[in-house]
């Protein structure tokens, strides 16, 4: 069998997070009643003219330059042609041949191995409404229309055809959302459209230089649903030429229930968007210093962070990427090593413990209760021996639910670590007492005995006694004996 | 040369329906718009950069405020049918 090459390129939309829209001053607000955040403007009405927000394009510019890219110094915006109700002038204004930005890259990180992928251009677009559909779209006898989202801005990020699989395609659009996110232009929440995504997909035999013939996947909604699609796509692909057929262009949309691509009905010559300047706006001409003021404040990116908590922390790489992923979760690790040396024991714990329960609550470190201080203070407990390693569990979990201080919690519910001999030692002889078989077998040389009797003594005392000096004293007297 | 399949092209994409009389008439007349537009190639352009626009304006643009929106009754006069708060459309394909 012939052995493949996979081609991947990502087309990424992107919504700016500023107050009113692109065009005009109606609100970008997510979920108000249908058809309530319009105006003449976004509404295509006659005789209406468009005005660019000034903090699209200043948005713009900093994603741009986060993402390695060029400023153009001349850019304009196009009308792009369509008959679809999402859009109420059959047409969208965007930018075709002189977008806002050009030539960038991003570094993603796949199996150890660090790719450069280019970004071949960013420009900017007006979004469009939402269509409801009874019943699905094949069957529904008619649509409804809410324009509320016409007219939110966004940037369109368009990649260079360089990811080789499934899994760079996800790292890419995962490193995509992070960096923007760091930026502050956008929440990038995939379930709430603020991020979307579709794919170009080929296949080619393994040294060939040509492009294989490519399709386009759509309606992939979360990092799960791309990977899934793309490989899901590749091997369709993959098993046609193997057959001897040939690829069709064509768009695809991904079926998440059943896993697979299907072909969409093909709009006839939809592409045929007959691109024109927009006559009602003027062109921009970039201002350098003003595009120097702007990268002045992009914050630290999260390669640069990441790298930093390897040299300065001492980290595993595995740890400063988990810990970099958001900026929320970046700074508040780094609020917690002010307050508390041990970086690797905060990792720990916010990787472990922490992201677990967030995961479980389907929240984000933002909506945590616990703040730095007290996940710091719990440490400290331990440090000092006030609580041990399996209790500090317990209390953390505390924490998390009820948003009290670690020592309140240690305090309330007696959780105080067990640390004098004489208490122990009684707790030790009782155990010993009436599990004389279990010491048979334990001076007989079976090891695993005296794990089940450090388990007697932590159920007797509720896991509170201090675990070493539990190990010390058994050992003693069961030699002793 | 305009052609009658570049009629029934952009009819398509213009959602137009004609009648195969207006293709043809149409086909004439469009040839005959592009051909007196042919004049403009008469022009020395050689020393002109080409532009996208004929104002000098540049850069202009809105602070990011929210301003007012249209009322409900407004935002729907005009459409052809209605559901609740929603415009109401023929079926996609």
């Amino acid at each position: 069998m012939t052995e493949y090459e996979t081609i991947i390129g990502l087309e990424v939309h992107v919504e700016l997070k500023t107050k009113s829209k692109i065009f005009c001053p109606s609100s970008t607000e997510f979920g108000g009643d249908p058809n309530t955040h319009v105006c003449p403007v976004c509404l295509g009405l006659p005789g209406v003219l468009p005005v660019l927000n000034k903090k699209v394009l200043e948005y713009a510019i900093r994603a741009a330059l986060a993402l390695n890219c060029e400023i153009a110094e001349y850019s304009k915006f196009d009308r792009k042609n369509y008959y679809y109700p999402d859009l109420p002038k059959n047409y969208q204004i965007s930018q075709y041949d002189l977008p806002l930005a050009r030539n960038g890259y991003l570094n993603i990180e796949v199996n150890g191995q660090t790719r450069r992928i280019g970004i071949t251009r960013i420009h900017m677009e007006e979004d469009a409404g939402k269509l409801i559909h009874q019943g699905t779209i094949a069957t529904s006898p008619y649509s409804l229309v809410d324009y509320n989202r016409t007219g939110v801005p966004l940037i369109e990020i368009v990649s260079e055809p360089d990811m080789r699989s499934p899994e760079e395609a996800r790292a890419y659009l995962e490193k995509l959302k992070t960096i923007i996110q760091y930026t502050g232009v956008s929440d990038c929440k995939m379930e709430e459209g603020s991020l979307r995504c579709d794919a170009n997909v080929s296949v080619r035999p393994k040294g060939s230089r040509e492009f294989g013939t490519k399709t386009e996947i759509k309606n992939m909604n979360s990092f799960k649903a791309l990977q899934r699609a793309l490989a899901y796509e590749v091997e369709r692909q993959i098993a046609v030429l193997e057959e001897g057929g040939r690829i069709i262009q064509e768009t695809r949309t991904w079926d998440e229930s059943k896993g697979v691509t299907l072909p969409m009905r093909s709009k006839e010559e939809a592409h045929d968007y007959r691109y024109f300047p927009e006559p009602d706006l003027v062109p921009l001409i970039i201002d350098r210093r003003w595009v120097e003021e702007i990268r002045a404040t992009l914050p630290e990116l999260p390669d640069e962070r990441r790298n930093r908590y390897i040299k300065r922390y001492d980290l595993p790489a595995y740890d400063a990427t988990v810990l970099t992923a958001t900026k929320e979760m970046a700074d508040y690790f780094e609020e917690c090593v002010a307050l508390y040396p041990n970086a690797k024991a905060v990792s720990n714990w916010m990787m472990g413990d922490l992201a677990r329960l967030l995961n479980a609550h389907n929240m984000d470190i933002t909506q945590c209760k616990v703040s730095p201080r007290q996940l710091t203070d719990m440490l400290k407990l331990m440090d000092r021996g006030t609580i041990s390693g399996k209790i500090a569990k317990t209390v953390f979990e505390e924490m998390f639910t009820t948003g009290k201080d670690p020592e309140q919690i240690v305090q309330e519910k007696g959780l105080v670590q067990i640390t004098d001999e004489g208490t122990i030692a009684a707790v030790v002889d009782e155990v010993l007492a009436s599990n004389a078989k279990v010491v048979e077998d334990y001076l007989k040389g079976k090891d695993r005995a005296f794990g089940f009797l450090v388990g007697q003594v932590m159920k007797a005392t509720r896991g509170k006694a201090n675990p070493e000096l539990v190990n010390r004293l058994l050992r003693e007297k069961l030699h002793s004996s | 040369m305009i052609t009658i399949k570049d009629v029934e092209h952009v009819a398509l994409l213009a959602r137009l329906e004609l009648s195969e009389e207006e293709k043809q008439m149409y086909t004439k007349q469009l040839d005959a718009i592009l051909e007196y537009a042919q004049v403009l190639n008469e022009l020395d352009t050689d020393d002109v950069p080409p532009t996208a626009h004929v104002l000098h304006l540049r850069n202009v643009w809105r602070e990011d405020e929210v301003g007012e929106h249209l009322p409900p009754d407004e935002v729907l006069a005009n459409a052809p049918e209605t559901e609740g708060q929603f415009f109401k459309v023929p079926r996609i394909v």
